[in-house]
């Protein structure tokens, strides 16, 4: 069997920034912040007072006896993955044994575990909605996803925290490559914009408490960041092979062309100060993909505003790109979208896809003082074009439990 | 004092348009729940538990699949709070 390629032909997403991928780039490119302050009660409980929710609420975008049976991050990942079939030409007439959906989320239904354990305690056990469990498993925004679109190559979810979203990609890419599938619908979610993980992140100190001024609060690699700042939402990207994608003539954004994991064996959530894990991921990805750092011009950094992340990273890319990491064009957008978790790794592989059609690395907001650790080439405050010619790029993720991913995307 | 069955039978429209998405106009006494009106298994849980709390009935589980139609869910609530 000759080598299977894989593209990219659609793209969905609803983020802080925007119910969909058009109106969320145009405020990436234009360098707009997603977070605000919270309007619930209960932010008065807790020592963080600002999230960033999704721009457009669930309830505009889908009827309402849909949404009672889906947690808040199955209506996410359906609301996405919609947008992306059809921006990828809403193939119907594929084989359904052929089309896979890994769709990841980090916690999973939380918003709904904890609603239905207040109905448990308020009204008793007849009480609780017989749709719960099918809310809460973490596997719910994917299987709902392949429920829709009657997917039969395999319906997987993927879980390694803030780097579920990545891992997806990547075993979506593999699916295809091993000729499991021909088309897979891939991506991550994530609803936790709640006060139990809103505390319990703060209880870790991995939250930033700026708020006084939400806006500026996600401020990946400014001196003076102080955590991350919780986001919601999600973002998918159809996966196809490119043979079966040129064939149907459809309209190809780019190509995946490889993966990297790795796991630290460091912390349970620490990063490990010498991020050799990463160094490792990013080199088994450029092999994975046939390439060398020479051919990477931009980097989608994992980069959550935390003061030991940043540098840890910053230092990995450093070190496994060498003296190439200063063609490599940085950006951080998290600090326009605020932190998606299980999502993170699939929205910014969106934005990556998006740069190398428009030949444009995003901005990174807020960095008023360049931390000094920081050694690699960060895009500030306005896009940057990106050359001309044939041009790869990396989105990096990384996960508590020591979980590094890092994906290869290559124009073509 | 027994409810009225037309009483009922509004309550019980409201609850599976509710529930299940069904407009209450297309909802009939001589309706089938899941080959009418597409009231799948979880749901149908939903409609019991929303009919206990409305009409103040209990409506044991072992008697749920005898509840076939609306009219035999009408008619065992009526019965019920008599």
């Amino acid at each position: 069997m000759s080598q299977r390629r894989v593209v990219v032909t659609g793209l969905g997403a609803t983020t802080p920034l925007g119910g969909d991928v058009e109106s969320t780039w145009k405020a990436v490119l234009a360098g707009q912040s997603g977070v605000r302050l919270l309007t619930d009660d209960w932010k008065e409980m807790l020592p963080v007072h600002f999230a960033a929710r999704v721009a457009t609420e669930p309830a505009d975008q889908m009827e309402r006896v849909e949404m009672r049976r889906l947690d808040r991050s199955e209506q996410f990942a359906l609301i996405a993955s919609r947008e992306a079939w059809k921006d990828a030409g809403s193939p119907d007439e594929l084989d359904k044994e052929r089309l896979g959906v890994v769709i990841a989320s980090g916690i999973g239904g939380v918003i709904t575990l904890m609603d239905q354990f207040n109905i448990l305690n308020e009204k008793g056990a007849r009480s609780v909605s017989p749709h719960t469990v099918p809310m809460l498993m973490p596997n719910g925004p994917a299987a709902n996803v392949g429920l829709e679109l009657q997917a039969k190559a395999g319906v997987h979810t993927p879980v390694s925290a803030c780097a579920s979203g990545a891992e997806a990609i990547g075993y979506a890419f593999e699916m295809i490559k091993n000729n499991r599938a021909d088309i897979v619908v891939s991506g991550g979610v994530e609803a936790a914009c709640h006060q139990l993980p809103m505390a319990a992140f703060a209880a870790m100190k991995a939250l930033s408490t700026r708020n006084d001024d939400p806006a500026r609060a996600s401020r990946p690699y400014d001196r003076d960041r102080d955590g991350f700042v919780l986001g919601e939402g999600g973002g998918i990207l159809i996966l196809e092979e490119y043979e079966h994608a040129k064939a149907r003539g459809a309209k190809i954004y780019c190509e995946i062309s490889g993966q990297g994991l790795t796991s630290d064996g460091y912390h349970i959530a620490a990063p490990d100060p010498e991020g050799s894990g990463v160094q490792r991921a990013i080199k088994f990805a450029l092999q994975n993909a046939g390439m060398t750092a020479k051919d990477i011009v931009h980097l989608n950094a994992h980069a959550t505003s935390t003061p030991a992340g940043d540098v840890a990273e910053a230092n990995a890319l450093r070190k496994a790109l060498g003296a190439d990491a200063d063609h490599v064009a940085v950006s951080a957008t998290k600090s326009m979208t605020g932190h998606l978790l299980g999502g993170a790794g699939a929205i910014e592989s969106v934005f990556l896809v998006k740069a190398l059609q428009d030949r444009l690395a995003p901005p990174t907001i807020n960095i008023e003082n360049l931390d000094p650790a920081v050694t690699v080439d960060v895009v500030r405050d306005t896009p940057r074009a990106l050359p001309a010619g044939d041009i790869a790029a990396l989105n990096d993720s990384f996960g508590f439990g020591g979980h590094n991913v890092v994906l290869v995307f290559n124009s073509i | 004092m027994a409810l009225a069955q037309a009483d009922v039978l509004a309550g019980l429209k409201e609850i599976v348009e509710e529930v299940a998405g069904i407009p209450a106009a297309s909802i009939e006494l001589e309706k089938n729940f899941t080959e009418d009106l597409e009231v799948d298994s979880l749901s149908m849980v939903e409609v019991v538990v929303a009919c206990e709390e409305r009409f103040g009935v209990k409506i044991p589980d072992e008697k749920v699949t005898d509840l076939v139609t609306v009219g035999d869910a009408v008619n065992f609530i009526v019965n019920a709070s008599n």
